[in-house]
């Protein structure tokens, strides 16, 4: 198990310099001038080429590549060109709220999607199968943008119940534990559920229904084994692939969703994205596509070694 | 359990009475919450950047430059007024020379004195490089609206001088831009602007009360302030950035902001519906196609020009608009001062257009073809894909075929600043590039002269003309605000009269906001003035 762990932990060293290389050279690959966000058009010549070299982007593009590297290593994303502030302290407040929403996206999808494709797998061909299937699909097909804005129009413009934009109404950097913050949460955190939740009820449907047919159900129900401990042994048999596909789904909740942040005006990782991208902020685009990569990574690694644990049979592969 | 209808209904007609009664929508009465299209809280040194809004809600709310703009009036174009200078004049011996005298008694927020040093070393923030204030990023987001600036010194405690380097009249209108911080307050936060900006000090009507990066600042009124007519009647300012147009309209529908910027054209029924004030006013705003003249350009002959000119339906744009613009007669609106009398009228005449390309030998069997660089999206460009695909169909019908190159705003501003000449605009003759005309030197200056050809300046279509030189000249010359109206409208009318550019629409700057706001004036300008408001 040991030599398991080390092996796949060493894995992640060439994904992490893959994923920095990455990271730098598309961001460095889009056309213009990076300083163009924030130079007037018509500034002074000197004054953008103090600014150049002021960031940087005067030195060619190895030398930029290792520092940044370097000075990613002790913590430094270095500074926003839009804000003049570091890129780590609005990242990780970005990511905070990202993180609190992607939490309560997937406590609403997953736990949906498990019951809803638990049942449909159970009953297959039935008509609660059917139903199940079509909210998985439409969860899927939905564009959670439109989503999102149709629940703004129903829940705050027509019956003004909950808030439409914002993470609170104190304007605080955190998230507290409120009515009124727990509000501003609910829409887009069940904007950004559906998704999820339709990927994981067709993953469990399909697993639990696969399961049900191998031989070894049959064997537990012929030894006369009461339904519930049947279905403990499927639960078993169906979790890591499960797990696999909740991982990579909550991964991707992490990241934010620039839509639904930017339709809820949640200042999120994904809001943070959208406007460092609108605005060239190279340093911002760098240092947030860095963190939520490396979390990707590191998220893998835990999935796999939850699965590890909960199925052998892979430790030995 | 079932629950009937009627008891749903019930059900949630008391959980929105709940909502209502909390604290998310329970602000107190004169509290004014501003939902802006900047996706960050503007920054606050005293250099604002998110362009002209920032100066609009964190520029003119906490400072103050040496002249102001005049706010007041709804009805004409906005002048300057005497703002941290009470007055200004130009040496009569020498005019390179202009004596600003101080307004005695003013205090920054800290509590320190304005006074000509605070001049000088807010100049030297912006201009001299040695100075440990000096700010590669504030230069570069302000220092090119104040050009002529050469050289500024202090003559005694509330009087300082500032010189440039030939007479020039547009002045003025530049030291508006230089709005000014605390150097004690600098001092005391360590000699760090990150700082300055979360925690500023200016002089301006309101006092920032709290900042919270990307989601909110607050403002409050600041009781000493100098001006007793612009001190705010309201308790309180919150502002929020919101960039995206729908959050905006759903948050003002909804009762969590009461003021939005920039409401989109579609929006515009819903909000009406919704009980929503719609205010409008025309300001130095203009949406054109800058033109190019290099070899090879169509746009070199003025009959094209005019052609084109002559072949847009502004009204039908209007309409698709939202009625939210107006049709460009010229650089500035007809009622502007700068206007004059040029003898070419800007209007729908498809014959006339159709008769001028015939002359040039074109026409529509015989059509122009050329490529115009475009925005999808940008600040000012208002709705650059329809309307630029409204213009290509007018033009069309007189035999100018447009063929768009499509980039996105940051890629075309690097373009406009590189200019035609440049590989960069892969073959261009036109860039759709909307700007303010509110001073002379952005309306007219920097597009005119043959020494600020791009990448100098942005003349990016390397226009010259030494009549046009002259007119420049004349009106740099021009000491007295009749005088300089007049050799503007002079600069305009030959502007017109050449069609040097195809002049579109401006736009009104179109805001929404809730029945409660009260005495909102929407004056002529970029900025507008929010120290008069009330919230019943």
């Amino acid at each position: 198990m040991l030599t398991f762990l080390i092996r796949r932990i060493l894995y992640v060293v060439p994904i992490a310099i893959g994923v920095t290389f990455f990271v730098f050279s598309l961001v460095h690959l889009a056309p213009g001038d990076p300083l163009s966000a924030v130079v007037a058009g018509d500034a002074p010549r000197e004054v953008v080429d103090m600014l150049r070299a002021a960031y940087g982007f005067d030195q060619p593009m190895i030398v930029q590549y290792l520092r940044w590297v370097a000075r990613a290593l002790s913590g430094d994303l270095g500074r926003s060109l839009a804000t003049g502030r570091p890129v780590a302290a609005e990242m990780f407040a970005a990511i905070g709220n990202s993180v609190l929403l992607a939490f309560l996206a997937a406590a609403i999808g997953f736990t949906l999607g498990a019951i809803l494709g638990g049942i449909a797998g159970y009953a297959q061909s039935s008509w609660l199968d059917k139903l199940a299937s079509l909210i998985a699909i439409l969860g899927v097909s939905v564009p959670h943008y439109w989503l999102g804005m149709v629940l703004v129009i129903l829940f705050s413009v027509n019956m003004n119940a909950l808030p439409a934009i914002g993470i609170g109404p104190a304007g605080s950097a955190f998230w507290l534990w409120t009515r009124t913050d727990w509000s501003h949460a609910i829409l887009p955190a069940v904007t950004l559920s559906v998704i999820p939740m339709g990927i994981v009820t067709r993953t469990v449907r399909a697993t639990v229904a696969e399961t049900l047919a191998m031989e070894f159900v049959q064997a537990l129900k012929a030894k006369g084994l009461p339904g519930h401990a049947v279905l403990l042994h499927v639960v078993r048999n169906v979790a890591p692939v499960c797990l696999a596909v909740m991982g990579l789904q909550f991964g991707y909740l992490l990241g934010g969703s620039i839509l639904v942040e930017t339709v809820f005006s949640w200042p999120g990782t994904g809001f943070l994205l959208n406007d460092a991208i609108f605005r060239r902020d190279i340093p911002m685009l760098q240092g947030v596509i860095l963190v939520l990569a490396m979390f990707f990574v590191l998220l893998n690694l835990l999935v796999d070694i939850v699965q590890t644990l909960v199925d052998p049979r892979i430790r030995r592969g | 359990m079932l629950i009937d209808r009627r008891s749903f209904l019930a059900g949630t007609a008391a959980l929105a009475a709940a909502y209502r009664t909390s604290p998310v929508h329970a602000q107190g009465p004169r509290i004014l919450r501003i939902g802006m299209t900047a996706t960050d809280i503007p920054q606050m040194t005293g250099s604002p950047d998110n362009g002209f809004e920032g100066y609009r809600f964190t520029g003119y709310t906490l400072f103050d430059a040496l002249i102001n703009w005049d706010l007041s009036s709804a009805e004409k174009a906005s002048g300057l007024v005497p703002g941290l200078a009470e007055s200004w004049e130009v040496n009569p011996a020498d005019k390179t020379k202009w004596v600003f005298r101080l307004r005695r008694g003013v205090k920054f927020h800290d509590g320190s004195d304005f006074n000509a040093d605070a001049v000088v070393w807010n100049y030297d923030k912006l201009y001299k490089r040695d100075a440990p204030q000096y700010d590669p990023r504030q230069v570069s987001l302000i220092g090119f609206r104040a050009p002529s600036v050469h050289a500024y010194r202090k003559i005694d405690e509330y009087t300082v001088e500032i010189s440039t380097r030939v007479p020039d009249s547009f002045l003025p209108y530049q030291v508006c831009s230089i709005l000014f911080a605390s150097p004690r307050h600098w001092e005391t936060l360590g000699r760090d602007w990150a700082k300055f900006h979360a925690n500023p000090s200016g002089t301006g009507p309101f006092k920032l009360a709290s900042f919270t990066p990307r989601q909110r600042a607050e403002l409050v009124p600041n009781p000493d302030y100098w001006d007793p007519r612009r001190r705010p009647k309201v308790e309180r300012v919150v502002l929020l950035p919101l960039p995206e147009p729908n959050a905006r309209t759903a948050a003002l529908l909804s009762g969590q902001v009461d003021w939005i910027e920039q409401p989109s054209p579609d929006a515009l029924p819903r909000l009406r519906q919704g009980g929503m004030v719609i205010t409008q006013n025309g300001y130095p705003h203009i949406w054109s196609y800058t033109l190019s003249f290099i070899e090879g350009s169509p746009w070199r002959d003025v009959r094209i020009r005019k052609a084109a000119n002559l072949a847009v339906d502004r009204d039908g744009l209007v309409e698709l608009l939202g009625g939210m613009a107006v049709p460009a007669k010229g650089h500035v609106m007809s009622a502007s001062p700068w206007f004059g009398r040029p003898n070419f009228e800007i209007k729908y005449d498809k014959a006339a257009a159709l008769r001028l390309m015939q002359e040039a030998g074109f026409g529509p069997n015989r059509p122009i073809s050329t490529k115009i660089l475009i925005s999808a999206s940008g600040s000012g460009q208002m709705l650059p894909l329809q309307m630029n695909e409204y213009i290509q169909q007018n033009l069309a019908e007189i035999g100018i075929r447009l063929e768009f190159i499509v980039v996105e705003w940051q890629a075309l501003l690097d373009r406009w600043r590189a200019g035609a000449r440049s590989d960069m605009v892969q073959g261009a003759t036109a860039v759709n590039v909307s700007y303010a005309t509110q001073d002379p030197f952005s309306g007219f200056t920097r597009f005119m002269r043959g020494n600020l050809h791009a990448p100098t300046g942005v003349n990016w279509g390397f226009y010259s003309d030494p009549e046009m030189e002259q007119l420049l000249d004349a009106a740099q010359n021009a000491f007295t605000l009749p005088e300089l109206d007049a050799g503007i409208a002079r600069v305009h009318e030959k502007m017109v009269n050449d069609a040097l550019f195809l002049w579109v629409v401006h736009d009104v700057g179109p805001r929404a906001m809730t029945r409660r706001v009260k005495g909102f004036v929407q004056a002529q300008n970029w900025f507008q003035d929010i120290a008069p408001v009330t919230m019943e």
